[in-house]
C-alpha cells in the first residue's frame, strides 16, 4: 500500500497535500496497489472529500492535540500506522511539515528517503526517483535501496488530479499519542498573502526598487495576480523586506508557474532558487542584466514606469 | 552547555555545475569548496553568539567526509568553536551521515545540536531530522530565530504563509536558515587560532547507505527571451495569457 500524509493547518488541508495525493495515487497505480491517506488531527472541511483525489480510504486519528506539528509525536504515529497497515511507500509533501517528519519516519521504518521528488519513480531498474539538486541547477536520479521507501514531493511539481465524485471511507485509527515535546507559543500568519512556497505566481523585487518605501508597486502587481511576494537576498539583508521573502540558493527555493522579477540582476545564486519556475518574466532597465538570459519574457525598462501600467493592464483581464 | 554544529562542505555558489563518467558523478574539477552557507551563517554564527553571552558554552564542530573536508572545517574553526571532529567516510547518504553524527553525539551528550536547513548541493533537508530521531530528541526545522533561557529554547520557524514560535526543552536538534544571524568574516586572530585547534579524525561505524545517486542531468535550456517594448505592456499581458497560459 502507498500511504500519503495529509498535511493541514488552521483546519484546512494544505495545497501541497493535494499534490502528494496525486503523486501517491499515480504511484499506487504503477505499483498495482492501493493508495490511502493518513490524517492526524482535525480539519474543518469534509475529510471524506479527500476521496476526490483518488484514495479509497483515509485513516484518521482525530485528536486536536495533533494539529500542532510536533515532529517527535507525528513521526512516531506515522511510523506506527505505516507498520500496522503494511505500507511499502510513504509519501509526504516536501514542505515545513514534511521536512519535520519524513526523515524521522524513514529512520523508524528503516526506509531510504528521496526528499524533494520532481517526478514519479522509474521502476524499470529498481526504484529510482528524480529530484532537484544544486538548488535547481541540475537533477539527480536516486535509487532507493531499501524495501520500504519514503518520498517527499516538491511543491508545485505536480498537477493536481481531482474527480468531483470521489469519496473516501474514513477509518479511525486507534493509537496512543506520545507526550508532546513542543509547545506552540504563537503563530504569525502573513495576513491575506498567498504562502510563497505554495504560490502559483510570485512577484519578486530586487535592489532596483531602491528602498522599502517603493514596495507598493510590487504589492499592487502581486495583488492583481493573487501572487505571493518575494525578494533578492540584499533586499532582505538590508531589512527592506522580511527574511522569509528571500529566495535563491541560500534562501527559499520556489518553482511557481510564473515568476516576475522586478529590478533583480539575476545573479547565479538568485537564479538557483527560482529557475525551476515554468515561466519567468524580467523587468530591468539594463538590457545586459544576466537575468534576461534565464527569462522567457522581458521588458527593458524602468520598473517605476512599467510596473504600474502592467498592473492596470492585468486588472483589465479579470 | 555543549553545542554540536554539523558542518558540510559544498561547492561555492558560483561553481560551474557539470557531471562526468557518463553523468554518474559530479565533476569536481575547478570547484572551490565552502562551508554550506546555512551551517556557517546561521547555525555556527548563532552558536558563537550564544557563547559570547555565556562563555561557559562549549562548541564542537563535526563533519562527515574525506580528508578534503579539512580545509573547510578549519575555516569554520576560524569563526569559532573549541574543537572539530571529522568522521572519515566519503559518499555517505543522509541516513549514513546522521548515523555517524549520532554515534559521536551519544558519547559526547550535547545539549543542543544545530545544523543547516539543507545543503545547497543535494538539498535533502534530512540529516537534522534523522539525527533527532536517532537520538530521540525534539526537532525544529527551518528556524529563523533561536533564544535560550536556562533549559528552554524559544524557536521561531518558517511555516507555510507565516511563522510559528515554539518552546522546546533541551536537548534538541534545530535546523537553521536565513534570519537567525548575520554572516561573519573570520579575522586574522581567528584564522591563526584555528591552526592549533584540535581536529580529530574519527573512524566511521559500519552502516550501509539507504539510497544511491545513480545519474545526473541538466535542466532543459531556455529557448531565449522574448522582449516586449516597454510602452506595450498589453502585449506582455497577452503573451502571458494566451501563449504561456500562466495568467
Ligand atoms: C554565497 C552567496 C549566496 C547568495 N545567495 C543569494 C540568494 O539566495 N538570493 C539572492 O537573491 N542573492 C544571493 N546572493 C547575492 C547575489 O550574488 C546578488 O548579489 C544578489 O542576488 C543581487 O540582488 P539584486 O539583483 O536585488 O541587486 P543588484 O545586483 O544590485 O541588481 C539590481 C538590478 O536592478 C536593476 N535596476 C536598477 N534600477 C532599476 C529601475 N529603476 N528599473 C528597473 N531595473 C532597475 C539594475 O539594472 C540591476 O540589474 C548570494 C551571494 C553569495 C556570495
Ligand atoms: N557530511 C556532513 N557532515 C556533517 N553535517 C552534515 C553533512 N551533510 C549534511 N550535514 C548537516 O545536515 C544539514 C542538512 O543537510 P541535508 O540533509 O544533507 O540537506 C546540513 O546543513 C548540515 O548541517
Amino acid at each position: 500500500m502507498v500511504l500519503i500524509f495529509i498535511d493541514h493547518a488552521d483546519g484546512q488541508v494544505k495545497k501541497a497535500s493535494f499534490e502528494a495525493l496525486t503523486y501517491g495515487v499515480e504511484l499506487a497505480k504503477l505499483l498495482g496497489t492501493d493508495a490511502a491517506g493518513i490524517l492526524l488531527g482535525t480539519i474543518e472541511t469534509d475529510a471524506a472529500a479527500l476521496g476526490q483525489y483518488g484514495i479509497g480510504k483515509l485513516y484518521q486519528l482525530s485528536n486536536p492535540a495533533l494539529n500542532a506539528m510536533d515532529s517527535s509525536v507525528i513521526s512516531a504515529l506515522c511510523a506506527k500506522a505505516a507498520a500496522d497497515l503494511g505500507a511499502t511507500v510513504f509519501i509526504f509533501p516536501h514542505n515545513s511539515s514534511g521536512k519535520s517528519v519524513a526523515p524521522r519516519v524513514a529512520v523508524r521504518l528503516k526506509a531510504g528517503i528521496v526528499s524533494g521528488a520532481t517526478a514519479l519513480p522509474d521502476l524499470s531498474d529498481g526504484f529510482v526517483v528524480k529530484k532537484a539538486v544544486f538548488s535547481g541547477k541540475a537533477f539527480a536520479q536516486v535509487k532507493v535501496l531499501t524495501d520500504i521507501k519514503v518520498i517527499s514531493v516538491n511543491p508545485n511539481s505536480f498537477h493536481i488530479n481531482k474527480n468531483d465524485s470521489g469519496s473516501a471511507e474514513i477509518v479511525p485509527l486507534n493509537m496512543d499519542v506520545p507526550p508532546a515535546t513542543i509547545k506552540v507559543v504563537s503563530v504569525q500568519k502573513v495576513s491575506g498573502e498567498v504562502p510563497l512556497t505554495e504560490a502559483e505566481i510570485v512577484v519578486s523585487g530586487g535592489r532596483g526598487l531602491k528602498g522599502p518605501e517603493n514596495w507598493g508597486i510590487v504589492e499592487d502587481l502581486a495583488k492583481a495576480l493573487h501572487a505571493a511576494t518575494a525578494c533578492s537576498r540584499p533586499v532582505a539583508d538590508s531589512g527592506w523586506r522580511p527574511h522569509h521573502e528571500h529566495v535563491g540558493q541560500t534562501g527559499i527555493q520556489i518553482a511557481p508557474d510564473l515568476y516576475i522579477a522586478l529590478g533583480i540582476s539575476g545573479a547565479i545564486q538568485h537564479l538557483a532558487g527560482v529557475n525551476r519556475s515554468k515561466t519567468i518574466v524580467v523587468i530591468n532597465k539594463d538590457p545586459e542584466a544576466p537575468f534576461f538570459k534565464a527569462a522567457d519574457y522581458g521588458i527593458v525598462g524602468d520598473v517605476f514606469d512599467v510596473v504600474p501600467r502592467l498592473t492596470e493592464e492585468i486588472k483589465k483581464l479579470a | 552547555m555543549k553545542i554540536l554544529i554539523c558542518i558540510s562542505k559544498t561547492p561555492d555558489t558560483t561553481s560551474k555545475i557539470a557531471f562526468k563518467d557518463n553523468n554518474t558523478r559530479f565533476d569536481e574539477s575547478g570547484v572551490q569548496w565552502i562551508i554550506n552557507p546555512y551551517d556557517e551563517w546561521y547555525a555556527l554564527v548563532r552558536a558563537i553568539e550564544l557563547k559570547e553571552k555565556d562563555p561557559s558554552v562549549i562548541i564542537h564542530l563535526i563533519t562527515v567526509g574525506g580528508p578534503d573536508c579539512d580545509p573547510v572545517i578549519r575555516k569554520a574553526l576560524a569563526l569559532g568553536g573549541e574543537e572539530a571532529m571529522r568522521v572519515n567516510l566519503q559518499d555517505a547518504d543522509a541516513f549514513n551521515i546522521a548515523t555517524q553524527i549520532a554515534a559521536v553525539a551519544r558519547e559526547q551528550k550535547y545539549d543542543l545540536i544545530m545544523c543547516g536547513k539543507e545543503t545547497i548541493d543535494y538539498n535533502n533537508a534530512s540529516v537534522g531530522a534523522m539525527l533527532a530521531e536517532m537520538l530521540e530528541m525534539p526537532f525544529v526545522c527551518l528556524a529563523t530565530k533561536f533564544e535560550l533561557t536556562g533549559q528552554t529554547a524559544t524557536i521561531t520557524r518558517e511555516i507555510e504563509g507565516g511563522e510559528e514560535t515554539d518552546e522546546v526543552q533541551l536537548p534538541l536538534v534545530v535546523s537553521c536558515q536565513t534570519g537567525m544571524a548575520e554572516q561573519r568574516i573570520p579575522n586574522m586572530r581567528g584564522i591563526m587560532a584555528a591552526r592549533t585547534k584540535p581536529l580529530k579524525v574519527v573512524e566511521p561505524v559500519a552502516v550501509e547507505n539507504a539510497t544511491q545517486y545513480i545519474r545526473y542531468e541538466m535542466p532543459p535550456a531556455k529557448s531565449g527571451v522574448k522582449l516586449v517594448p516597454a510602452d506595450n505592456v498589453a502585449e506582455l499581458v497577452r503573451l502571458l495569457h494566451e501563449e504561456a497560459k500562466v495568467i
